[in-house]
């Protein structure tokens, strides 16, 4: 315990100069910006800035790009509930609830649990990180990948519960998500697949793309076509700041989702993007009420906000105690370092002291700067909905086509975009969720990549997914879900045959 | 008067050529990277454009255009217009190596682009799980011949660097049918063998560097003629007994055929300068990186390097198994 305050007494030693508590707010200031607008992304960004960070020196460098990394997740938020456009996938969850929570006039008591909630998980996650980082790094090393494929099948199982409506329609779109998670060059054989020898093709599709597509193009669409729908919105803003009831419902579960958030951060492989998943399932799961769900549930948005800040930072465990980075932005983290001359790996704890627990502290402070600068800022998203379609619209096109464009600047990109638009607006006509699709999309291509990895490795042999104990926990977990989301009218008969 | 006029048109004419060829660069020159941002051909690309720029006294922006195993960035900056403006920095991969991995290729490294220099080699390491069997690389050899169908090798997906290396291996130790499991990138396959779900991999040294020193994974052999200065204790492939695997990950500059000349040495002249610079050269070898020698920095010599290894890996790449 005395250890770890000495270390962070060293962390808040560096991290509290005024020139890197300068750069973490720029950092944040940035990161909540590039969060806002729909498409642009924390690892466009942070590739422009690369070079920028140049001059700086290192620990400086790396606040501030972390920095944009975390305050992207704050910034995510507000677009998935203003506008229902998540700019990330952790941001699906949040357009599920929130986006309706905005419907209904209560659009800063949503932005402003968002912001407590990322904050309070924000914390939680720095002290983790700086008390258990290096022994949770074992956690890292637990995953292989027949555990990381039970993992994918429990979040698909998620997928299920996530429907509002019909639990076929949802079906349904999860296995169309995983058939477009297919698209592209196979990993093992290098053969193209389903690209029809279109070469924009080869490389799959990038969840950008789809998510903007489906969900920014053809909101925009469907709002096209009945104007007066958003006018709820308009006249009534209500309450800026979320009011003790609204606290007091929203904190068990932001600690749910901190803790379920941050213990997915850690895993290698992205695993942060199921965080938000998982917590907004378990919430569903364990209401009073689950029918609130999906028409604006605050705890809909409390507890995947948490998860996806407190994912947000813990994956940070894996890159600064083994030198792995568990996904694009911390590869390019890993980048930044090595440009800066710290070749990341498992002795930079020791041989870097100051940069290690610099960041970590600066994790801290770039939260409450996060805080300050978002809580005030609610009023001016707010009143962004004011704004007249006829400027609103462009500017979204306009800033969702810069942001694809900035992923691989390819321009064929923002043509697939915009078809994906007409293929969302045509679910939204037929009553299918885009939510469950991207879920699958997402796991799709870390499932295959995954199932074919551990098959290989056990020569072929299925008992692998059952033989290691962990793996077995997950599937039964999965089952465990399934069986709750399948059969409630069942048990909803048995008890009338036992009040009988 | 008309005099005059002709006068000064003779001037103009005569002083426009002079005046082009001192003009470029006249705007700033895009460096496409087949790679996302972050890895090693984009961490070299950007030490090296900085103190190119200064040089050119234009900046050099770099452009990360990632795409099937690095063909897509390579294909647009090779058939972009020969001006200068769009140059490529391309790796082993995608120079000697994609016309056997990628059948359908759009260009052709030999005979299709203007070569400008090497910028890096890169070292190759055998690297293995700490408690992989094996204690040296006479050792593995044997090993792995014996067990083939027991040992896993990783690597991060068909064209990259780790795969186009280790099939070369394979390809010389007779196995080419040896276990190989896919990544999607060098980091999670380094995080698998750390953990030792698979057994070894073969990568660049910055890759793997910090593991080994670290003591998290263990290191065979190195793949040059002589050890590495950031691990010196890891013996080259011909001090521990197979002295035909000899292979670099390199790091060159190119652009599109038809460059005009004074735009090549420029940009010659430039890359020359940034290898020079100490600050450059430091960087560098903080990587891991061996610097090119004076004729590897020529466009002939660069030229004569990507033909040797595409002769050299072309019959094995071919053979290998899709399986």
């Amino acid at each position: 315990m005395s250890e770890m305050l000495a270390h962070l007494s060293l962390g808040f030693g560096v991290a509290l100069t005024l020139k890197n508590v300068a750069l973490c707010f720029v950092g944040c200031l940035v990161g909540t910006l590039i969060g806002v607008l729909p498409g642009v992304g924390p690892v466009a960004t942070i590739a422009m800035l690369l070079p920028i960070t140049f001059g700086l020196d290192p620990v400086g460098a790396l606040i501030m790009l972390a920095g944009i990394y975390y305050g992207a997740q704050y910034g995510g938020s507000t677009t998935a509930i203003l506008v229902n456009i998540p700019g990330e996938a952790t941001a699906v969850v949040t357009t599920l609830d929130g986006h309706q929570m905005a419907k209904q006039g209560r659009a800063g008591v949503a932005l402003g649990t968002a912001a407590i909630g990322s904050f309070v998980a924000g914390c939680a996650a720095t002290l983790i990180i700086a008390a258990l980082g290096a022994p949770l790094t074992r956690l890292a090393l637990l995953f292989g990948p027949a555990e990381y494929f039970s993992l994918m099948v429990m979040g698909l199982c998620f997928a299920v519960v996530l429907a509002r409506g019909s639990i076929l329609k949802a079906f349904c779109m999860i296995m169309l998500g995983l058939l477009l998670s297919t698209v592209g060059t196979d990993l093992e054989t290098g053969q193209e697949r389903m690209t029809f020898g279109f070469p924009p093709l080869s490389d799959g599709i990038d969840f950008a793309v789809l998510a903007m597509g489906v969900f920014g193009f053809a909101e925009v669409l469907r709002n096209l076509e009945n104007p007066e729908a958003r006018d709820v919105v308009k006249s009534k803003i209500g309450r800026l700041l979320p009011d003790w009831n609204d606290l007091k419902q929203s904190a068990a579960p932001c600690l749910r989702g901190t803790l379920i958030g941050g213990t997915l951060g850690i895993l290698p492989g992205n695993g942060a993007v199921l965080g938000p998943f998982a917590s907004y399932t378990l919430e569903k799961k364990i209401a009073k009420d689950p029918s609130r769900f999906g028409k604006g549930a605050i705890e809909g948005v409390a507890g995947p906000e948490s998860a996806n800040n407190a994912g947000a930072q813990t994956a940070f465990i894996p890159l600064l105690t083994l030198g792995i980075p568990p996904n694009a932005v911390m590869a390019l983290m890993v980048g930044a370092m090595t440009i800066h001359g710290i070749i990341p790996g498992p002795q930079v704890m020791t041989k870097n002291p100051d940069l290690f627990w610099g960041m970590i502290a600066s994790m801290w402070i770039g939260n409450l700067m996060l805080l300050i600068i978002n809580l005030p800022l609610v009023g001016v998203w707010v009143k962004l909905l004011q704004v007249p379609y006829r400027l609103m619209f462009p500017a979204i096109l306009i800033f969702c086509s810069i942001g694809i464009y900035s992923v691989n600047n390819q321009p064929v990109d923002v043509a697939f975009t915009a078809l994906f638009g007409l293929f969302g607006y045509l679910l939204i006509k037929l009553g299918f969720e885009p939510a469950p699709m991207l879920l699958g999309f997402v796991l799709g291509k870390l499932m295959e990549e995954k199932l074919r990895q551990a098959l290989i490795i056990s020569r072929g042999s299925f008992m692998t997914f059952i033989e290691r104990p962990i793996s077995a926990g997950l599937l039964l977990v999965a089952v465990a879900i399934l069986v709750i989301a399948l059969l409630p009218s069942m048990s909803k008969k048995r008890d009338e045959v036992f009040t009988e | 008067m008309k005099k005059l006029v002709l006068g000064l048109a003779a001037a103009v004419a005569l002083a426009l050529p002079a005046q082009a060829q001192s003009k470029y660069p006249e705007r700033p020159i895009t460096m496409i990277v087949p790679f996302a941002a972050g890895g090693p051909t984009d961490i070299i690309a950007r030490i090296v454009s900085e103190n190119m720029s200064k040089t050119l006294g234009q900046q050099i922006v770099v452009e990360n255009v990632a795409g099937a195993g690095g063909t897509t960035g390579i294909t647009r900056a090779v058939t972009a217009a020969p001006d200068g403006y769009t140059i490529a920095m391309g790796h082993l991969g995608t120079f000697s190596a994609a016309p056997a991995t990628y059948p359908g290729l759009k260009y052709d490294p030999i005979n299709g682009m203007q070569t400008i220099g090497l910028a890096g080699g890169t070292p190759i390491l055998i690297v293995a799980k700490k408690a992989f069997a094996p204690k040296d690389l006479k050792e593995f050899v044997t090993y792995v011949k014996a067990n083939s169908d027991k040992v896993n090798e990783a690597h991060a997906g068909v064209g990259s660097v780790s795969w186009t290396t280790c099939t070369l291996l394979k390809g010389q130790l007779g196995v080419p049918k040896l276990n190989s499991v896919a990544y999607r990138g060098t980091g999670p396959a380094l995080n698998d063998l750390v953990s030792g779900q698979v057994d070894f991999m073969c990568d660049q040294i910055v890759s793997v560097a910090e593991q080994i020193k670290a003591g998290t994974i263990k290191a065979y052999a190195v793949a040059s003629a002589e050890r590495s200065p950031a691990l010196p204790d890891v013996p080259t492939t011909k001090e521990a007994g197979l002295p035909e695997y000899q292979i670099e990950a390199w790091n060159g500059i190119a652009a599109p055929k038809g460059l005009p000349k004074e735009a090549v040495d420029k940009l010659v002249d430039a890359l020359d300068k940034a290898l020079n610079d100490e600050t450059v050269k430091k960087r560098l070898l903080d990587l891991g990186t061996v610097l090119p020698t004076k004729e590897e920095r020529t466009p002939a010599g660069f030229a004569a390097l990507i033909k040797r290894d595409a002769d050299k890996l072309s019959p094995v790449l071919s053979a290998a198994p899709k399986q």
